[in-house]
């Protein structure tokens, strides 16, 4: 096997400036496909991990329509306390929940006392909160970070709304607001800091207490407009959906309806279609390094064949077994995509390194600075060195099972 | 003794339509340890028969025999497996591989043809290119030697593996008259030596001269063998 790889790597030696050219092609396939990988997943990855760990969390429980009224903050369509409570008790039993945050959501009047503007809030409870969207106290950017981001008469106010309102952290502003039965009420807030916006839902909503959500709306009831849930293990979603969906299920209304829907994070953000096209274009980028390295391993080995018909007649004279001569021909494209690949995969390791001590910073929607990690798991690798490896050796097949089959006497009688 | 019988042996070749007798119901016999010419003008059958000797080839019709084996049904792969046995081969064009030494070369179907171990190929190889005069050579390419000396190590490389019988089509036609008596002569000597039975193609009567037993085809059809003497003034 050594003997048969040291005549390989000779012949390809034999044709130095062609073998370069291909390697060099297989080389640049897989930096392209890696760098795009080791970024784009970076990206993705940080852009659902600012959505699930600071706004929507992993999964939302809502009671049924909520969700496509969503624009209006329908008070009507809130959870009452028992069916808060059954959901607790169920978020209670799965392994998978880490932490869950119940939330009132209403929209309201914003008033510095000169200028009013409309606003949407969250009523949280702001521990439970942390512990569901541990990313909330970094999107502070005014304000207070310290303890508990929030306490009963203070308001987190985003950014926008802040700056266009002029409106300093210490203010005191006023939130009018009309609950379900059409009265209409006002308290006033003390802005315990500014945050900044994060691009897609709830990214632009201001924060007050659970508490006073509930006065601000004249609650009779502890009623919760939706329930943000963390997993533990966020490649636990899919799984997790499928036991929350089919456990709250049992939960019907009078017309013998479920009366509760769970959302995912990608169903509820317009970032997942952002996310699948980063999917789709990373199988795309797949295929043409797929196609780069059988269109030029096969090209090379074509030619290979037919630039040594002479020979591959007198070793096939000689005696040579044919899946000898197979062999060889095979080690040869393995060695080209194997070499291509070795060296791609260092080079992309490489740059990902440097990409990271460099720190290079992008700008998202409202996001300013954010830090692209671009990161590359060995079972990424693994999968795309033992693809092209694996092209290389089946575009060579073809030729390589020519060169076996080839007659002697017209292979030494070739011109 | 026998180490090739032909009996009727004929090979025709089609193309479309068209049917080509090359070889016509030929009969002979060559003894080991012999040193056989065919001889003949271009289009005779020469390369057609050392063709069907040396298994490259299958005969239409006849029986051919070799080292007691039937040849003629020999699929491609035995075919293969027998040549690399026993059977060597010299070309007219040295077939030489570019890439590899003096020494490579002789060693390839030390390791492409039978699995010999590295110590064992060395002595071999060695031994080969000393009897043919190559060893100081042993580290060149083939664009750095002669003709001569291409051949010479292409007679090296037949003998690499033991072959009990070597065949040459034509080696001496791409040498000048004084380096293709010699190419001849070692093949010669390395029959005397080693007890290979030497079978070559040539339309060279000085060469064909050197032979102990020549036959002589003529559109496909083999004359009596002549003997050495008689073969020198044909």
């Amino acid at each position: 096997m050594l003997n048969l790889l040291k005549i390989a790597v000779r012949n390809l030696a034999r044709f130095r400036r062609r073998t370069l050219l291909t390697s060099t092609l297989i080389t640049l396939g897989i930096v392209a496909v890696l760098l795009f990988i080791a970024t784009a997943g970076s990206f993705k990855a940080m852009m659902i991990s600012q959505f699930t760990d600071a706004v929507l969390g992993h999964l939302e429980v809502h009671r049924k329509g909520y969700v496509a009224s969503i624009d209006t903050l329908p008070l009507n369509l809130n959870m009452q306390p028992q069916m808060v409570k059954k959901i607790e008790q169920v978020l209670g039993s799965m392994d998978e929940v880490e932490a869950y945050s119940e939330r009132v959501k209403l929209g309201a009047m914003f008033s510095n006392f000169t200028e009013t503007a409309s606003i949407r809030i969250n009523g949280i409870d702001p521990q439970k909160e942390i512990a569901a969207t541990p990313l909330l106290p970094g999107r502070i950017i005014d304000g207070s970070k310290e303890g508990a981001v929030l306490k009963p008469g203070e308001i987190l106010i985003p950014t926008l709304l802040a700056r266009g309102m002029k409106v300093k952290v210490g203010d005191t502003i006023v939130l009018v607001a009309t609950n379900r039965d059409g009265s209409v009420n006002a308290k006033t807030f003390l802005v315990r800091a500014i945050m900044e916006s994060i691009t897609g839902p709830s990214g632009r909503d201001g924060y007050i207490h659970i508490d006073d959500a509930r006065t601000l709306l004249r609650m009779a009831q502890p009623e919760i407009s939706e329930i943000a849930i963390r997993l533990k293990d966020p490649a636990q979603l899919e799984q997790a959906y499928a036991k929350l969906n089919q456990e709250l299920s049992g939960m019907l209304n009078k017309e013998n309806k479920p009366v509760l829907e769970v959302h995912t994070w990608a169903s509820l953000s317009p970032f997942s279609n952002i996310a699948n096209m980063i999917d789709v274009l990373t199988v795309f980028i797949k295929i043409m390094l797929v196609s780069i390295v059988l269109i030029s391993v096969m090209n090379v080995m074509v030619m290979a064949v037919y630039e040594r018909i002479r020979e591959i007649g007198m070793i096939s004279a000689i005696g040579t077994p044919p899946r000898r001569i197979l062999s060889l021909f095979l080690t040869e494209g393995l060695v080209l995509g194997v070499g291509g690949t070795a060296l791609g995969t260092v080079i992309s390791l490489a740059v990902i390194y440097a990409l990271n001590i460099w720190k290079i910073k992008f700008n998202f929607g409202q996001q300013q600075g954010l830090l692209l990690s671009p990161a590359i798991s060995a079972a990424d690798i693994a999968i795309i060195a033992g693809t092209v490896v694996l092209i290389a050796l089946l575009a060579s097949l073809q030729p390589a099972w020519k060169a076996s089959r080839m007659d002697p006497v017209k292979a030494l009688g070739h011109v | 003794m026998t180490l090739i019988r032909a009996q009727g042996l004929t090979k025709t070749y089609v193309t479309g339509e068209v049917e080509v007798p090359a070889v016509k119901g030929v009969d002979f016999t060559i003894n080991a340890k012999s040193f056989v010419a065919f001889v003949g003008p271009s289009g005779s059958g020469k390369s057609t028969l050392l063709n069907m000797i040396g298994c490259l080839d299958h005969p239409t019709g006849g029986r051919l025999s070799v080292l007691d084996t039937d040849v003629s049904t020999l699929n491609r792969r035995s075919a293969a497996n027998f040549r690399g046995q026993h059977i060597g081969f010299v070309f007219q064009d040295f077939n030489l591989i570019p890439i590899l030494t003096v020494y490579e070369n002789v060693e390839y179907p030390l390791i492409m043809v039978q699995d010999w171990p590295e110590q064992t190929r060395r002595k071999q190889v060695m031994r080969l290119l000393d009897a043919v005069g190559m060893s100081a050579q042993a580290g060149k390419r083939p664009d750095q030697i002669s003709g001569g000396q291409k051949q010479r190590v292409a007679v090296a490389r037949a003998l690499a593996t033991n072959a009990q019988l070597v065949l040459a089509d034509e080696p001496t036609a791409n040498l000048d008259h004084d380096t293709a008596y010699r190419v001849i002569e070692l093949m010669k000597k390395m029959r005397d030596e080693l007890g290979t039975t030497f079978v070559f193609s040539t339309h060279d009567p000085k060469i064909m001269g050197e032979a102990e037993v020549v036959y002589t085809l003529e559109d496909g059809k083999l004359r009596a063998p002549s003997l050495k003497s008689e073969a020198a003034h044909a």
